[in-house]
């Protein structure tokens, strides 16, 4: 009986849900950490560390609440971002576990301090607190599409967080940098809010303005140039950022901030004269500031020559030698979990240069490991953006993956020494309440436009005139 | 501790991170999503057994014909049709002496989503030489041979359009 046979249809492939895959993979997040503590444990003390149980369980929990959050309130979400958080996060909690354990690190804070409290335990508690704000984010915020009506909003706030540490009284003067706030006991760095709160004031607005960004303009020696008054926002942004560079200083800030409207306002408009503009006038306003602000000049020397200037004392450049030596000496495979001197550098090992760390106890095979950890995150955030059917969704998911991004590339470059170092943290993974915080809303509002994207189009409706065309024969 | 132990474990550790680098880039692999093209003319041919009957005794001659001619296939004729334009577009049926419906009932072969197209609008179906015709079965709009509008059964040649409302199907080798 051959009626029909071999049909073929083109169809829409739904993807599936991969719930299961992303369980697998955070079960195995989940016990590398474990297996990274067991490793400090052995190598500094000789015995399985005591606390490596409660370690396991309470990563394993948080991992697991997490997951069943996503299971049950966006199951299509991306299978990658979760394992990837979770594991960078965990990652966090051993280096800052295994500089707890450092002699050289106690002493040095009871020398200054007159005390030592370990900084894993907080980081437990603000990773906890984090995971809470991702299921927050969720439960919160079912469509994204949300927050397009908060856009103005959005940059009022953005501005208040970024000029909270200049307020007198509550913004703290730390090490140079104004970027913390301190409320009620806590040292808050609202920057790393600002981030999120900005993305998405910026989406909101691009999305509205990118045909005038885009379309007029006229074209000089194969750019497209923008007419003078369209180039009021990226000139307004440009002021913003310089301001906190010359009042926060704080390079790292206002480069992520300047930089990720550059970002997306080339997305926007897939016009390459903004990338170009905006590379120039971000060296141009670098170059203006370093010549005379004191503190961000400092920071320069430090990385055009730090042997030179270190000699004489400079700490900043004392800083900078002691992070070079740590990745010198841990060449390609590192010198084991536990076993570098990565705690020579006293001054915020475990937050603004825990990448030295990971640097010289896991070598150049670990720093790229690590890298390769941040960008998938990134590669997951931007595919999303690729799927996402809304333009508003789009710029928001470009804007996250792309701050997350240049996050990454200032820290990194900084601790390098490719770029000058500024006061940033690497995401996860540096101790620090606010840092981990933000970035869990932040994989929270990713998996959120993800599920949305991913999320099979419902099938559309039976036609009701289906029946109702009959044959008129004549 | 003893020093190989340690050293096991260091290079163990870093084994351990690229495997998870090499876990996660395979699940992006088959993570990929898009569009896909599947094969359906088996499961809907186990479905409609009894659609498939009526199908066939409708032109009995036919019928008796495909049994003595099909086995030997002519030169140059027509292995399959496929839909070129509409919302079906990409739709391939295999030729195999078979006659095919279309329209918008939905025993027909193709099953037309077209407001243009009658619940019974035309049939393909082979001669006694092997030649596939189109005959219009008095649809309301009409079934167009490349720009004539059919009013006889008609000879169809390789790769003419036969248009039914917003779709084109063609005949090709």
């Amino acid at each position: 009986m051959s009626v029909v046979t071999n049909t073929t249809t083109i169809g829409a492939i739904e993807a599936p849900s991969r719930r299961n895959t992303e369980l697998a993979l955070l079960a195995f997040a989940v016990v590398i950490p474990v297996f990274a503590y067991l490793n400090v444990g052995l190598a500094i003390d000789g015995k399985v560390p005591a606390g490596m149980l409660g370690y396991g369980l309470g990563l394993a929990l948080l991992a697991g609440v997490a997951h069943l959050v996503v299971r049950k309130w966006a199951p299509y979400a991306d299978p990658l971002l979760l394992p990837l958080a979770t594991l960078l996060n965990g990652m966090g909690l051993v280096l800052i576990w295994r500089l707890d354990q450092s002699p050289r690190l106690i002493a040095t804070s009871m020398r200054r301090y007159g005390s030592f409290s370990p900084d894993a335990p907080s980081q437990m508690m603000y990773s906890a607190i984090g995971i809470a704000m991702f299921v927050g984010v969720l439960l919160l915020l079912k469509d994204h599409r949300v927050l397009q009506r908060y856009t103005y909003i959005s940059m009022a706030v953005s501005l208040v967080l970024l000029l909270l540490p200049l307020v007198p009284g509550l913004g703290m003067d730390s090490f140079g940098a104004k970027i913390w706030i301190r409320v009620a006991g806590f040292s808050i760095q609202p920057g790393e809010f600002a981030k999120i709160v900005l993305a998405v004031f910026f989406s909101g607005y691009l999305m509205v303005k990118r045909d005038a960004l885009a379309l007029a303009s006229r074209r000089f020696m194969g750019l497209y140039l923008p007419r003078g008054r369209d180039l009021g926002p990226i000139l307004t942004i440009w002021a913003v950022s310089l301001l906190i560079l010359v009042f926060e200083n704080d390079l790292g800030t206002s480069l992520l901030f300047f930089g990720m409207f550059v970002i997306m306002l080339y997305v926007a408009t897939e016009r390459t004269s903004w990338i170009v503009m905006g590379l120039l006038m971000s060296v141009a306003g670098a170059v203006g500031v370093a010549s005379f602000a004191g503190h961000v000049q400092a920071r320069v020397d430090a990385w055009a020559d730090p042997f030179s200037c270190a000699t004489e004392g400079v700490a900043a450049c004392q800083q900078m030698t002691q992070v070079l030596m740590s990745f010198g000496s841990g060449g390609i495979l590192g010198t084991g979990l536990g076993q570098g001197n990565s705690d020579l550098i006293g001054f915020a090992a475990n937050s603004d240069f825990i990448f030295a760390t990971v640097g010289e106890e896991l070598g150049l095979t670990g720093v790229m490991v690590f890298l390769l950890f941040y960008g998938l995150i990134v590669e997951r955030g931007i595919r999303t953006a690729l799927a996402a059917r809304d333009p508003f969704g789009k710029l928001l998911a470009m804007g996250l993956s792309g701050a997350f991004a240049l996050q990454i590339f200032v820290v990194a470059g900084g601790v390098m020494g490719l770029i000058p170092l500024t006061g940033m943290t690497m995401p996860f993974l540096a101790y620090g309440g606010s840092s981990v915080i933000a970035n869990w809303a932040l994989i929270g509002i990713l998996i959120r436009i993800s599920d949305t994207a991913r999320r099979p189009a419902p099938a559309p409706a039976p036609s009701p005139d289906a029946e109702m065309t009959q044959v008129v024969r004549p | 501790m003893s020093e190989l132990t340690l050293t096991v474990m260091r290079l163990g550790f870093l084994a351990v991170l690229w495997l998870f680098v090499i876990v996660a880039v395979q699940v992006i692999r088959s993570d990929l999503f898009g569009t896909r093209v599947t094969q359906r003319g088996s499961r809907r041919q186990e479905a409609r057994p009894q659609q498939a009957g009526r199908q066939a005794a409708a032109p009995p001659q036919q019928r008796g014909q495909q049994n003595t001619g099909g086995g030997r296939q002519r030169r140059g004729a027509p292995t399959k049709l496929v839909v070129s334009e509409g919302t079906l577009t990409g739709t391939t049926v295999a030729l195999q002496g078979q006659t095919i419906t279309l329209g918008r009932a939905h025993d027909s072969t193709i099953v037309l989503d077209d407001d243009y197209a009658s619940s019974r609008h035309a049939r393909i179906y082979p001669d006694r030489d092997g030649q596939w015709i189109v005959e219009d079965l008095g649809s309301t709009n009409g079934t167009y041979l490349d720009r004539a509008r059919l009013t006889t059964a008609t000879p169809i040649p390789l790769g003419a359009p036969i248009r039914i409302g917003k779709t084109v199907i063609e005949l090709r080798k």
